[in-house]
Formats: C-alpha cells, structure tokens, sequence
C-alpha cells in the first residue's frame, strides 16, 4: 500500500499534474532556456537538484516553524533557504567542474526565482506530505520539469528549420507549442484518477 | 517638465514596455491565475500593490543596501510585503483566497517585482519610482485582465460570473484548461506584434 502511494504521488507530480504544463510554475526558465536541446538538458537536472535539497529544507523548516507557532514566517523562510541552497549548489558546481559552471551561466543563480520550486515547497506543506513523500514529490516534480523542458527543446529545435511567418516567430510560437503539448499532457489526466 | 517625464513612466509600463505583452514577465501567474476575470483581477492588484510598496521601500534605501547583498535584500521586501497581501486577501474573501491558493505567495518569485527593484527603483528617485511601479503594475493589471476575460467569455460563457450568451451557448472547456491559456496568451501576442510590425511598415 505504501509503495503504491509514493508511485502514485511520483507519476501525479510528473505526469498528471506536471509542474510546467498545467500548473503554470517555472515558465520563465521554461520560455528562457528552451532553444537548445543540450541546455535544456542541463537546466532541468540543475532544477531538479534543487528542488531536492530545497523540499527537504522546507520539511524541516515547516515542523520548527509549527513548534514554534510562527506560521507567518513560512514563505520568508521559504525564499531565503531557496536563495542558499542555490548559492550552495553554485559553489559546488564551481569546484567540482568548472566546465559545467560556464556552460550553465547565468541560469544557475536564476533558479532562486524559479517559481517552480517554492512552489513545490509551498504544495507540499499544504499537502502535509512525510519526509519520504517529500523527496518522492520533488523527485517527480523534477523529473515532470525536466521533461517538459526537453521535449519543447526538442520541438523548438525542429522548428529552427520551419518557414515560420515574422508575426509568429518568437515568444507566440513558443506559447502555441507549449498549448498543444499542454493538450496531449491532458492524455495522462486518467492515470492518477 | 517634471509631470510629463512621470506621465511617461507611467504610460510607458501600460503600453511600449508592457510586462507582459511585450517583456514577458512574469508569466506564471498571468496564465494560472487568469481562467476567470475575477481572478485575474485580484491577481493583478495584489501584484501591483506588493509592486508599489516594495518599489518605494527599495528606493527609499537605495543609498542604505550594500551592492553585494542587494538582490537578497529585494527579496526579503517583498517577501514581507507579499505575507501581508496573503493575509489581507485571507481577510477579505477566504472564498478568492481559495480559488488563488498558492499563487498570491508565488508573487515572491513574480520576476517583473524583481526586474523593477533590480533595474528601476534602485536607481531612482520616490517619485519616479512611484510612477514606474504604478504604471507597471497597470499594465500587468490590464494584460491580466485581457487574458482572464477572454478564457472566462469562450470557456464558460460568463464575465464576473453573468452569462453573457443564451443556454444553447457551446462552452469551450479548453479555454479555462491549461492548455486555453497557452493559446489565449500567444493569441494575445500575436494581435500586439501585429500591431507593432503594422506600426513599423507604415
């Protein structure tokens, strides 16, 4: 019973529910930093780091703050854990290979405002998930991001070689991809029931 | 000559700098939050009021905020501000307070809030601070709006809850869907290029 429920919340958070296409989080990486497969690619496992270590973070941030009856603290709590955990995984990437660190640029200190991500902190508290279906939840919300950011990578790249209209190019065109793919996630609505 | 430099700011966030239409900032809540027009607007002026306040605190402490931890500082303001919208919303309507659920506090991480602390009121006057947070905040307010009563009118047939057509109306369910405000937004932007490629031909 146990592990189907964390299966569950993993396809919900990744498929069902996927973070980018119908909750509308972590749109402006998504529209950023989808022209090229190979970024894309990056951004999202940078995400999904984050949203890691970030979820465990809140878990922990939210039983001190309830034991300590400061509910109004929550989101400036949030958002300075975020900021750090960031900063931290900036750092780390910085020692451990200098060549990823270039190639990821100035994404990687922008996922502080990745409302993706504290959005997942905040979903998961109103939740009132556990430890393990915290990290279960972050895991799919990342693996969901990820996908979204590949697959309209994949689409945009294809469409470098499209004769496309001047009134159409740009942010529009994205948008419309974003619309049927939006669409076909619609698809997997049946499996979380 | 002062008025008609802060009549600018004000005009420019409406139309030429648009947040929306034409920046693209700030674009998840725009289509979250904008499946009916009611919504839209309750998002659109609790943004412009955490917009306003936490431009005027920055520019207030221009001078005071170190350069190295000013980003983290911004942040902090309108991490504040956008708690006390939380409850001030809670206050009022528990029922819209509902229907928004997380993302009056998804406002922290609105980047139009931070783009305009970071690029405007930091180096700013009160004033034309004031100026630039209202307009902005207008402009975000009437994007938000252009969406919301569109995906209202064709996916429920209402605007603010009054039906607009007879009984046999046909909603569109996919416009108040996820994927309807994908569309609506691109179809949005597509009128505003047009207009701006029309403009720059003639």
């Amino acid at each position: 019973m146990k592990s189907e429920s964390l299966w569950f919340i993993f396809i919900n958070a990744s498929l069902v529910n996927n973070f980018v296409l119908a909750y509308f989080l972590g749109i402006c990486p998504f529209l950023g930093v989808s022209a090229k497969m190979e970024t894309a690619t990056k951004m999202g496992g940078a995400v999904m780091f984050v949203m890691l270590i970030s979820s465990i973070c809140a878990y922990g941030i939210h039983a001190l703050l309830v034991a300590l009856n400061a509910p109004f603290l929550q989101l400036i709590s949030y958002i300075v854990v975020i900021a750090s955990t960031v900063q931290l995984v900036e750092m780390f990437i910085k020692k451990m290979s200098p060549a990823l660190f270039r190639s990821l640029g100035i994404f990687l200190p922008l996922i502080t405002t990745n409302c993706a991500i504290l959005g997942l902190a905040l979903f998961q508290t109103s939740k009132g998930y556990g430890f393990v279906e915290c990290v279960v939840y972050a895991l799919g919300a990342g693996v969901g991001f990820t996908l979204g950011l590949v697959l309209i990578a994949g689409l945009r790249e294809q469409l470098e070689f499209a004769e496309v209209p001047n009134t159409v190019k740009g942010t529009a065109l994205t948008l419309l991809i974003a619309g049927i793919l939006s669409l076909t996630f619609m698809g997997f609505s049946g499996l979380g029931g | 000559m002062s008025a008609t430099t802060s009549t600018d700011e004000f005009i420019k966030g409406l139309w030429r700098e648009n947040p929306v239409f034409v920046q693209v900032l700030g674009m998840c809540p725009v289509l979250a939050v904008s499946n009916t027009a009611e919504n839209a607007l309750a998002m659109g002026l609790a943004t412009a009021f955490v917009l306003i306040m936490s431009n005027l605190l920055v520019s207030a402490l221009r001078s005071f905020i170190p350069k190295q931890v000013r980003i983290a500082c911004y942040i902090l303001i309108i991490a504040t501000f956008v708690t006390i919208t939380d409850y001030a919303i809670q206050a009022i309507s528990v029922e819209l307070h509902k229907s928004l659920g997380a993302f009056i506090s998804l406002i922290v991480v609105n980047c139009l809030i931070l783009s305009r602390a970071e690029a405007f009121a930091s180096k700013n006057t009160l004033g034309k601070s004031l100026m630039d947070a209202l307009g902005m905040g207008a402009g975000f307010l009437f994007a938000l709006f252009c969406l919301g009563a569109v995906r209202e009118i064709l996916g429920n047939g209402t605007l603010f809850g009054l039906a607009l057509f007879p009984d046999n109306f046909e909603s569109w369910i996919v416009m108040i869907l996820p994927a309807g405000g994908f569309f609506t937004l691109a179809a949005w932007l597509l009128i505003f290029n047009a207009i701006n490629e029309r403009r720059g031909t003639s």
